[in-house]
């Protein structure tokens, strides 16, 4: 063991060796690869691995079971009457909610019954459901019993079966992220978007849309979460995002890069809180009052938040 | 169909100013793109070659700029590219972006298990080797995403494969963010193998409309 560090470094200054001798071209030409983890669950310490897809069992629970993972991935066309924004599931959680690192299902499903500061009471998990779409979904919490939340019940089950019940387990949510060396910044946090996020989330974070799909999900605006979602957290965000972002690059920004960037989205506007009390400074300080919330802060000259009461909800056009 | 085509064309040439415009006829510029990626733009798969038909223009434009930056290395469009203006690539880019989609031929048939392969790498990818899914960034149904992410349908098993053979050696660069070359290089030739086969022997609607973005346009 102890010698293979030395081999590899050796190796590898033999092949650099090999490249410049050989192809001069080549190694003028290098590649930028970021310095990322294959994927979020690296750095988790996650022991578990949910089942394979493919043995998702061919009875009428596996069609539960796989109509679950199909609101995963899409939404606004498996549960259409809940969905009150562009996002899908599986833009929070990656691998459709099967990846530790990226709030994978199997983590939460072991979870609950669990007591949440968020509203200072013992959700279940359905309650824990019914928040995702009524926050993050900026739409309306399935009813208890409703085929999308037994099928999200039943997907979840699946994907946790062998997990010990245990609210601890490794790989459930997103992982912790060392806190900022400096305050998190709303220009540095710009920069950042602008030369690894924009490219696919757009020039003003609203995605991009093919063909009436969704490719690349909003981050703010109308068709974004609102501010009651998880995501509107700036340490949640930054968990989020030092674990799965760029897509496909995990861990390859700087913790500070993903404060800055996570404080950068959620110093924008969205869709109002769904808890409105009736005014900005009142919903602040009953429901934002943090430092993680930027919801009736100015940022940017924007008194965030002040866009008067909820708008009703409205289906996504299709 | 053919009065939005002829709108095209007419935006095409017109719109950049060429002189005399005949209405069937690609601009001078594009007339040596056609011996290789035929008239109509719409490649030429037994010799690698891909469609430029319906691909995004600001793509084309890049491509061109990095064949003759060298960062994207190959010899024949290196020579090509590497005397164009501005002007003469927007000309091209413009042309071949309002052409209508035509599909490439299938590929040599695959194994139903690579197949399969190729499917859930291009549909879901595979998480456990760091592999997003193609679809996730190329839209669903692999039709692109202007301005940056070209369309996968559409295009031959060979050129697909040299594409992600390419990323893997460095022959091609200026992906942004190094983001294809990550991705190429957590794939192995058996998964290369698979995902190609499986796009070339997609055929959706949608692919034959061109993608059209509608947020974020820059």
């Amino acid at each position: 063991m102890k010698s293979t560090p030395l081999l590899m470094s050796r190796l590898a200054g033999a092949l650099a060796l090999a490249c410049v001798v050989c192809a001069p071209v080549l190694a003028q030409n290098a590649p930028v690869e970021p310095k990322s983890a294959l994927n979020a669950a690296l750095l988790t310490g996650a022991t578990f691995s949910p089942p394979d897809i493919a043995t998702i069992p061919k009875d009428e629970f596996g069609k539960v079971v796989q109509f679950g993972r199909n609101v995963m991935y899409d939404t606004k066309k498996y549960a259409p009457q809940y969905a009150g924004n562009s996002l899908n599931c599986v833009n929070c959680h990656t691998d459709g909610g099967a990846m530790a690192g990226s709030a994978p299902l199997w983590g939460a499903w072991v979870s609950y019954p669990a007591y949440r500061s968020k509203n200072k009471k013992v959700n279940t998990y359905e309650d824990r459901l019914q928040g995702c779409f009524r926050f993050s979904m900026n739409g309306k919490a399935p009813p208890l019993g409703s085929d999308v939340l037994v099928a999200l019940e039943a997907y979840s089950y699946w994907l946790a079966k062998g997990l010990p019940v245990d609210e601890k387990v490794a790989g459930r949510g997103y992982p912790d992220i060392p806190e900022p060396a400096q305050a998190p910044d709303f220009v540095r946090g710009k920069s950042v978007y602008e030369a690894n996020c924009a490219i696919c989330h757009a020039a003003n974070g609203e995605g991009r849309v093919v063909n009436g799909a969704v490719v690349f999900p909003p981050l703010w605006g109308a068709q974004s979460f609102n501010w009651g979602a998880g995501m509107g957290s700036i340490k949640n965000a930054a968990k989020f995002i030092y674990a799965n972002m760029p897509y496909g690059q995990s861990y390859s920004l700087t913790p500070q890069q993903a404060w800055d960037v996570a404080y950068y989205m959620d110093g924008q506007e969205r869709p109002q809180d769904p808890r409105w009390e009736g005014s900005v400074v009142v919903t602040r300080a009953k429901y934002h009052d943090n430092k993680n919330s930027l919801y009736g802060t100015t940022v940017n000259g924007i008194l965030l938040g002040d866009t008067g009461a909820p708008k009703p909800f409205q289906p996504p056009k299709s | 169909m053919l009065k939005p085509r002829l709108t095209m064309w007419l935006v095409a040439t017109l719109g950049l100013g060429s002189t005399g415009v005949v209405l069937a006829a690609p601009p001078p510029e594009a007339v040596s793109c056609a011996a290789c990626h035929g008239a109509m733009g719409e490649g030429l798969p037994a010799a690698n070659y891909p469609r430029l038909a319906g691909l995004p223009a600001n793509y084309i434009a890049e491509q061109l700029h990095y064949f003759a930056s060298g960062e994207r290395q190959n010899v024949i469009m290196s020579g090509m590219a590497k005397p164009l203006t501005p002007a003469q690539v927007k000309t091209i880019a413009d042309y071949y972006a309002a052409l209508p989609v035509t599909m490439a031929a299938p590929a040599a048939s695959v194994s139903a298990g690579l197949m399969a392969r190729g499917e859930q790498l291009a549909v879901y990818g595979d998480w456990k080797a760091g592999i997003p899914a193609c679809f996730r960034c190329h839209a669903a149904g692999g039709v692109g995403v202007p301005p940056y992410f070209p369309p996968l349908v559409g295009q031959s098993a060979n050129y697909l494969s040299d594409q992600i053979i390419a990323w893997q050696t460095g022959t091609r660069t200026g992906d942004p963010q190094g983001l294809m070359h990550t991705v190429a290089n957590r794939m192995t030739s058996s998964d290369t193998q698979a995902v190609v086969a499986w796009l070339a022997a997609q055929k959706p609607e949608a692919a034959v409309t061109m993608a059209k973005s509608e947020g974020g346009a820059q």
